[in-house]
């Protein structure tokens, strides 16, 4: 599947493990939630796929081994990703890649990003024009987000250009 | 029409004196790149690029709604309040875009019921001109706040709620986090001890109040909301300080986010996730959200709300004896003009000063409805009586907020030959009714000829003088967009077997003594319903003790006269 990073379609080097299969010998692990305890393991680059009742509390106790972590949107009504990522980097302070992943629009992107998202995975075939020209849309803002902008006070900051 | 005309500038002089928040080139940058989104959204749309379950939320919070035969164009009057030239504006948009008149709404806003998609991103760019826009009127956001119609003005205020409804509001704006919440969410806030904002019916309502200190803090409802489920909201917190306000906002809505249903429309709003889990878990929730947020981030600092409260302009008030007495002899010398002051006025913090009430509400017409030539005329009054400034009031009247005592009579004079005149505010003709089936496609019967029928029936203004204060809400379903359940006389209109009936309750409030009416029987059929309110009316007169207003006497008396009244006349 296509992977957006900022703006662009990028490579993507993780495998999705499903349950009943083993962990990949090199590739960095994509593992989903109930069979992390499993899958941690010095050395190895591990990433985990939280469904969208998930919490961060969750993970907590596993950030310091995960490289990864995708956030399902089933719907993109579903807000509850936005507050899992922003609670994630926040609260928890995770540094690693936050992932977007389900159905989820290009108008939605830079409310991701402001999330705390890094990476959206995209559909197969999709176009990423309409994803980049969501990121030059808006140059403001009014209030605080997870990423580091420019604050002109503590609601207004300009957005870092795409 | 060329395209010139269409985007027709308010003039440069938009604010002239009137106390209301004053964009900068930073809040004209972000309506302009939200105005040029929404072209890009209508267009992709109607380009077959978006499918309509995806445009529609998108549509939704630019207050972009498909009703029973034409788009609905909700535009938002931030906190009820705007300038002559924002009205004039409103004007422009009707009647370029729609059919000559907007209908004013019981949050504050104003609605253009007959828009072509294709015009609709030429709307909101007009609005633009006038620093005014459609967002999150609409959607599964945080949608307009909501304050008192005096605010700013009231003898009684402690703290102006403006300045905070406007932090509010931009904290809010496309909010990243909460843009995709479980249900819509709204917000109210008054700075006032008397609630004329309905707080506890929101899903958050604020007061602003001093401590001993003078320091300010607000107290914290949550919860409430009518439609199907009607609860009223909790207090949550006494006292949250100023600085800390954004932070506990953040707190509750990201508790909501992550918690409320998602799987059932009816039971998404913050107050059934409050039901579920209980007032005490859920305030154990917020707290623990509130305590672990990054509080600096967060923090409103006092230079915060003093660079927005700049943006605010006090109106230039002259300092002019209290004409109290002058007012008196010209109550005393015109019984019209004295019923007109006694209902349709409020007390004003400066001396000599008093603020007036436009009544929307002209017996026989549609509540909350003006015409483009009156709203040009509104706001030609409020340049000459009342610095700029207009409000809108959540029971569909405007108020001029800032008039001089000594030229209340030349305002009540000029509003007459507009049809502005009718002295019933309060009254039993100033019904807060709904769109209803004429109009909305979720309405199960007709609230506008409900509301025309009562009126009518009552058309002798002195017999409702003498009825004195009651409050009539008219909901044409039950999602309750005219508050039924907390009108003095509250009409849910039902359908049964394609035919109109209607609900009657009695005893709700939605002011500081909050409560959900109690059902009053049986429901009545289309020629019935205003015979019944006739007979709970008359009732009411009959076994009112001296001075006991309506809602006094039902208190008093429980439903048990009312009861047996309609059943002798059934």
């Amino acid at each position: 599947m296509p992977l957006l990073d900022g703006g662009h379609v990028v490579e993507d080097p993780w495998v999705l493990v499903p349950d009943d299969a083993p962990f990949p010998a090199d590739a960095p692990a994509l593992v989903t939630l109930k069979r992390l305890p499993e899958a941690r393991r010095p050395g190895r680059r591990l990433g985990v796929l939280l469904g969208p009742a998930s919490r961060a509390e969750d993970v907590a106790a596993a950030l310091p081994d995960l490289s990864l972590i995708a956030v399902e949107f089933p719907k993109f009504r579903d807000g509850r990703g936005f507050s899992l990522a922003r609670t994630l980097r926040e609260r928890h302070g995770f540094t690693g890649e936050i992932r977007a992943v389900g159905h989820i629009l290009p108008d939605q992107y830079r409310f991701l990003l402001r999330c705390g998202v890094s990476t959206v995975a995209l559909p197969e075939g999709a176009d990423p024009a309409p994803w980049q020209a969501a990121l030059g849309r808006f140059g403001v803002a009014y209030q605080p987000a997870a990423a580091e902008e420019a604050p002109l006070d503590h609601l207004r900051r300009r957005l870092a250009a795409p | 029409m060329d395209t010139i005309e269409r985007h027709a500038p308010a003039s440069a002089s938009m604010y002239k004196g009137a106390g209301i928040y004053r964009y900068d080139d930073f809040d004209r940058e972000f309506l302009r790149e939200r105005v040029a989104e929404f072209r890009a959204q209508v267009a992709r749309r109607l380009a077959g690029e978006l499918t309509e379950d995806e445009f529609k939320p998108l549509r939704l919070m630019n207050g972009l709604y498909l009703q029973l035969h034409a788009y609905m164009l909700r535009c938002a009057i931030p906190y009820g309040v705007m300038s002559a030239d924002q009205l004039r504006q409103f004007a422009h948009v009707a009647r370029t875009f729609d059919r000559g008149y907007g209908h004013f709404t019981t949050r504050q806003n104003i609605q253009f019921n007959w828009i072509a998609l294709e015009d609709a991103p030429d709307a909101i760019a007009a609005l633009a001109e006038a620093d005014l826009h459609a967002i999150q009127t609409s959607g599964n956001c945080i949608r307009n706040v909501t304050t008192d119609e005096f605010a700013g003005a009231a003898a009684d205020e402690t703290v102006d709620p403006r300045v905070y409804a406007e932090i509010i509001r931009q904290w809010s704006t496309l909010h990243p986090e909460f843009s995709f919440l479980p249900r819509k969410f709204k917000i109210a806030i008054t700075g006032a001890p008397g609630d004329r904002a309905a707080l506890q019916i929101h899903d958050i309502g604020l007061t602003a109040k001093r401590d001993a200190q003078g320091r300010i803090g607000f107290e914290v409802w949550v919860g409430g909301g009518l439609g199907r489920t009607p609860i009223l909201g909790f207090r949550i917190r006494d006292w949250v300080p100023e600085d800390a306000l954004i932070a506990y906002l953040e707190a509750i809505l990201r508790t909501y986010n992550a918690l409320g249903g998602r799987e059932n429309i009816h039971k998404a709003r913050i107050k059934i996730l409050v039901r579920d889990v209980g007032q005490a878990r859920f305030a154990e929730l917020v707290e623990q959200e509130f305590a672990t947020l990054p509080r600096e981030k967060f923090r409103l600092d006092p230079a915060i709300v003093a660079a927005i409260e700049a943006h605010f302009t006090p109106p230039p008030f002259a300092a002019v004896p209290d004409a109290a007495a002058a007012l008196a002899g010209a109550v005393a010398a015109d019984a019209e003009f004295a019923a007109w002051v006694g209902r349709n006025t409020h007390a004003h913090r400066e001396p000599g000063y008093i603020c007036a009430v436009i009544s929307l509400k002209p017996i026989g017409g549609v509540p909350g409805d003006c015409t483009a030539a009156q709203m040009d005329a509104i706001a030609n009054l409020a340049e000459q009586f009342s610095f700029g400034e207009i409000r809108v009031s959540h029971v569909q009247n405007l108020v001029l907020p800032h008039v001089r005592q000594d030229r209340l009579h030349a305002l009540w004079q000029a509003l007459r030959p507009l049809g502005l005149a009718t002295a019933n505010v309060g009254l039993l003709s100033d019904i807060i009714a709904c769109p209803g089936l004429d109009y909305c496609s979720l309405a199960s019967a007709r609230a506008i000829p409900v509301a025309q029928r009562i009126a009518e029936r009552f058309a002798d203004l002195r017999t409702q003088h003498d009825i004195g204060t009651v409050f009539i809400n008219i909901s044409g379903c039950i999602n309750a967009c005219a508050h039924h359940h907390v009108g003095h006389i509250g009409i849910l209109g039902v359908d049964k077997k394609g035919e109109e009936f209607y609900q009657i309750t009695l005893g709700g409030s939605a002011s500081n003594d909050a409560a959900l009416g109690d059902i009053v029987g049986p429901a009545y059929a289309y020629d019935d319903v205003v015979d019944a309110v006739e007979t709970i009316l008359r009732t009411y007169l009959a076994v009112r003790s001296p001075g006991e207003a309506f809602i006094e006497t039902y208190r008093r008396t429980g439903l048990a006269p009312f009861r047996e009244a309609l059943h002798a006349a059934a």
